[in-house]
């Protein structure tokens, strides 16, 4: 065995034209970012106050910019596509490759799910959460600057796989026996199973930090039924993390077993099970959709209560109705192999448990409307997103209850009709969530608001392209288009193909415009300051501190009377009055401890996939001794003195209380 | 001192107030939170084991020809391999006693005895699978033998961590006495400890009993 394992210079894909080019201009942002923070001296201000920061509102923030980087490169690969499959029509061969075009489909699915949306998500709760509970921080400051970087290692090494290698051909379910060894010999799915599993504990690690920060954290006051409905939503995802996730932790150990060690989980040979792996798969896989989804309806509920002025309508039904939500999550798995062989009463429970689910979305769907009714919206960007998602969202949702009769799903199972549904709840769904929940709370995490113009160009973009990229599909489904096609050569289907790629350009110039919406802002950032914390006359606890807060939240922790907690302190007259006298606060010190882990764990990961043994092992152990050392530090805290948050608050609240005389 | 504990009372992080702020290096008691974070760590390590079990309950009879519980497990030898871990709990259950005793060395000596009761096990354990592996058994003769070596070997693992993690916790005892960070450290790995033997009891049962009647 070579000391490189099975790494050499011809991985490296200098054949193929478009990685080359991939690799160029990564190589070229890389030298521009490099130069451009020695240039202005701030490597030590990003080691100091973002890599090694245990404080969750820049870690949200280091979440999202990681999440709209894998935006970029997973629309990169669904542009790739749409491009192909309009080129490769009626029998031509397109630009791309089948083992190239393989490898994209199966990047763009896991790169949107797992470092995309999730990434995303979890930011926000990062930000947003601790604030609405009344907290200082997580209950976990440093498992949580960990979990970044596990999140943060995964997105590395699939990018890595640009580079050295290749990706996975396998569709992002990797399905075996396509997975096992025998017909996925190379490392691809081994980039796979390596940045699936260190990313998902993560996730997993998130997900126990925050229900600790939820059960013994909030605010004195704060029951559960008085939590803020996105606090509710995410504790829900949370709940299906910590109920989800182990089951894909033990799913891809087993394939690692398989591959490595010969095992025959779900190999063909000797008794192995494939459709093991896809129970678990979707067992996984199913609940995994609700986390990305509840958190989002969350975000919607907050902005059009808050647009509104109202009280969100029914705000105990959206609880319990999240809750049923997150429990039949958990047992319809079997809906995505209707087709695989359950017999006519199986596929009939879990074809009626699916269709259930939409009753406790149409409670959530129907308490939005009736907190519009007879209040006053506002037209903002955030508002224009959830309108756009109530409207879109209730389309993929009508065609999911399509999917889930058993009957109809045998012929559109596999079909373009199924990728025309997830995508319509995802980005319908999802996406489009986070996006609102991204110019609702960005002036808290950025001190100032993003500008309404290019906001509102980005969303019609998005909502027109998004429609123009995927009603063709449903089309393209009964046409009996499947999957994963390559190219085609069926005439019928050529101008559902052209328009869906035009569809995918209008979603880039949606792209574009909020690339452009962030450097306008950014330069008219004055303008646009938020300077009482309190842009949009909010409801909840976020919004009772400065923008950005205060490292330490709240000088004071409030008392909870109300939901809308704060709309309650502003009622009675107690915004933006400080007190006479503080007390010292006790808060974590950054560390340097999860980032090291991760790039020992990352080392460990690309070893693995390579077969480079004497690094793995020195990977692990040296993942476990940073570990156990964090363990036995114990300068792990410091205070912030009287005097010092005086100075903080007397400057919030002149500003804020001159907001509200003005 | 007594001014700064009693400002702690309001500035804590968690809003549950605390009883002990004697000591002012002891500040931002979390062990509350630790203990709680910790169980819900285990739940998802529950869900683990779970997924293996369940893929065993369905792997079990694909021997593929080759052989069945019945024909390699040895109830006797696994129920002294049992004995071992059962009785570890109980001396752990009394290090913990001693250790909310703050008694030091009784606690060391308890830890030490469940640390021999454990290697007694994984050694009997490693000693079955060596056994199994040179006999032709391997976990890549079968879908039996694999989901038999995964779940077994995997609580083998966790046993493995724990006892790693009790030498740590011995030499902290040991240098640092029973302060209360070491304490609820000593309470996170009694509740892994004790899992740990649950997770067995049904792995004993589910696999051992089951497969050798």
């Amino acid at each position: 065995m070579s000391f490189l394992g099975k790494l050499s210079l011809d991985a490296i894909p200098f054949h193929e034209p478009i990685l080359v080019f991939t690799m160029a201009a990564i190589l070229i942002a890389a030298i521009v970012i490099t130069a451009l923070i020695t240039k202005h001296k701030k490597w030590g201000v990003l080691w100091r106050d973002w890599i090694t920061s245990v404080d969750h509102k820049r870690l949200g923030v280091m979440y999202i910019i990681l999440a709209l980087v894998m935006l970029f490169r997973g629309f990169s690969d669904a542009i790739m596509m749409r491009t192909q499959l309009a080129l490769a029509t009626s029998g031509a061969p397109g630009y791309l490759p089948p083992e190239h075009y393989d490898q994209i489909f199966t990047a763009h699915g896991v790169i949107m799910i797992i470092f995309m949306a999730m990434p995303f998500m979890v930011g926000l709760m990062n930000i947003i959460l601790p604030l609405q509970i009344g907290a200082r921080d997580v209950a976990f400051p440093f498992l949580n600057n960990l979990s970044f970087w596990l999140t943060a290692s995964g997105a590395i090494l699939i990018n890595m796989s640009l580079v050295f290698g290749e990706f996975a051909k396998t569709g992002w379910v990797a399905y075996p026996p396509l997975s096992e060894l025998t017909f996925s010999p190379g490392v691809g799915v081994d980039y796979y199973i390596w940045a699936l599993q260190i990313s998902g504990l993560g996730t997993l690690l998130t997900a126990v930090n925050f229900l600790a920060t939820v059960i013994k954290m909030r605010a004195p006051g704060m029951t559960l039924m008085k939590m803020p409905i996105f606090t509710w939503t995410c504790t829900w995802a949370n709940i299906l993390i910590a109920a989800s996730f182990p089951i894909l932790t033990a799913m891809l150990t087993m394939l690692t077993l398989d591959r490595y060690l010969d095992f025959h989980f779900f190999t063909n040979e000797l008794g192995g099970n494939a459709m093991m792996y896809i129970n678990l798969f979707w067992a996984w896989g199913h609940p995994e959709v609700y986390i990305l989804v509840l958190p989002a309806f969350g975000i919607f509920s907050e902005i059009i209560s808050t647009f509104t002025g109202k009280r969100l309508f029914g705000y105990k039904s959206m609880v319990y109705a999240s809750g049923a939500i997150s429990i039949l999550g958990f047992i319809v798995w079997l809906h995505h192999f209707f087709t695989m062989g359950s017999s006519a009463n199986v596929n009939a429970f879990f074809g009626m448990a699916t269709m259930v689910i939409a009753v406790p979305t149409g409670v959530k769907l129907f308490n939005w409307l009736f907190t519009i009714y007879r209040g006053r919206l506002r037209i903002t960007v955030p508002v224009l997103w959830t309108l756009g998602f109530m409207v879109t969202f209730t389309i993929g949702g009508m065609t999911g209850v399509l999917l889930a009769i058993p009957g109809a799903d045998y012929v559109l199972h596999n079909s373009l009709f199924l990728i025309a549904h997830f995508h319509n709840t995802i980005i319908g769904g999802a996406v489009f969530g986070y996006l609102a929940g991204f110019v609702f709370w960005f002036p808290k995490a950025m001190g100032f608001k993003l500008n309404e113009k290019w906001g509102k160009a980005s969303f019609w973009c998005w909502l027109i392209g998004f429609f123009l990229a995927f009603m063709p599909l449903y089309v393209l489904g009964f046409l009996g288009m499947t999957r994963r096609l390559n190219h085609s050569n069926n005439p019928d289907w050529n101008i559902w193909l052209y328009i869906a790629a035009a569809g995918a350009v209008v979603i880039m110039f949606g792209i574009i415009s909020q690339i452009i919406q962030l450097y306008v802002s950014f330069r008219d950032r004055e303008a646009l300051d938020d300077t009482t914390g309190d842009p949009w006359n909010g409801h909840t606890l976020e919004w009772a501190t400065s923008s950005p807060p205060q490292v330490y939240n709240f000088a004071t922790i409030p008392h909870i009377d109300d939901i809308d907690a704060w709309t309650d302190i502003k009622e009675k007259g107690q915004a933006y009055q400080g007190k006479a006298s503080y007390s010292p606060i006790h808060m974590p010190k950054n560390t340097s401890a999860g980032v090291l882990m991760a790039a020992s764990l990352t080392a460990f990961c690309f070893a693995m996939i390579w077969h480079i043994w004497w690094l793995a092992i020195v990977g692990l152990i040296g993942g476990i001794a940073i570990f156990i050392k964090r363990c036995y530090t114990s300068d792990v805290d410091y205070y912030i003195q009287p005097d010092e948050i005086a100075k903080i608050e007397a400057a919030y609240n002149s500003s804020g209380n001159k907001e509200l005389k003005a | 001192m007594s001014t700064l504990s009693a400002n702690l009372e309001s500035a804590n992080l968690e809003s549950v107030s605390h009883d002990d702020h004697a000591h002012a290096h002891d500040h931002h008691d979390t062990s509350g939170d630790t203990v709680f974070g910790f169980w819900l760590y285990l739940m998802t390590d529950c869900l683990l084991f779970a997924s293996f079990f369940a893929t065993y309950a369905v792997l079990f009879m694909n021997t593929a020809g080759g052989v069945s519980g019945k024909d390699i497990f040895e109830l006797d030898f696994v129920a002294v391999e049992t004995a071992a871990l059962l009785i570890s709990s109980i001396t752990f259950g009394f290090a913990m006693i001693a250790a909310q005793g703050q008694k030091k060395a009784l606690t060391l000596t308890w830890l030490f005895i469940t640390f021999c009761l454990g290697a007694v096990f994984i050694s009997m354990e490693i000693y079955e699978f060596h056994h199994l592996i040179v006999n032709g058994h391997g976990p890549q003769h079968s879908a039996f033998l694999t989901s038999f070596f995964s779940l077994v070997g995997l609580h083998g693992l966790h046993v493995t961590a724990g006892l790693i993690w009790m030498t740590i916790m011995m030499i902290e005892v040991a240098k640092r006495g029973l302060g209360k960070a070491t304490v609820t450290r000593l309470s996170c790995l009694s509740l892994f400890w004790h899992f740990l033997d649950i997770v067995w009891i049904c792995v004993f049962t589910v696999v051992y009993l089951m497969g050798a009647m």
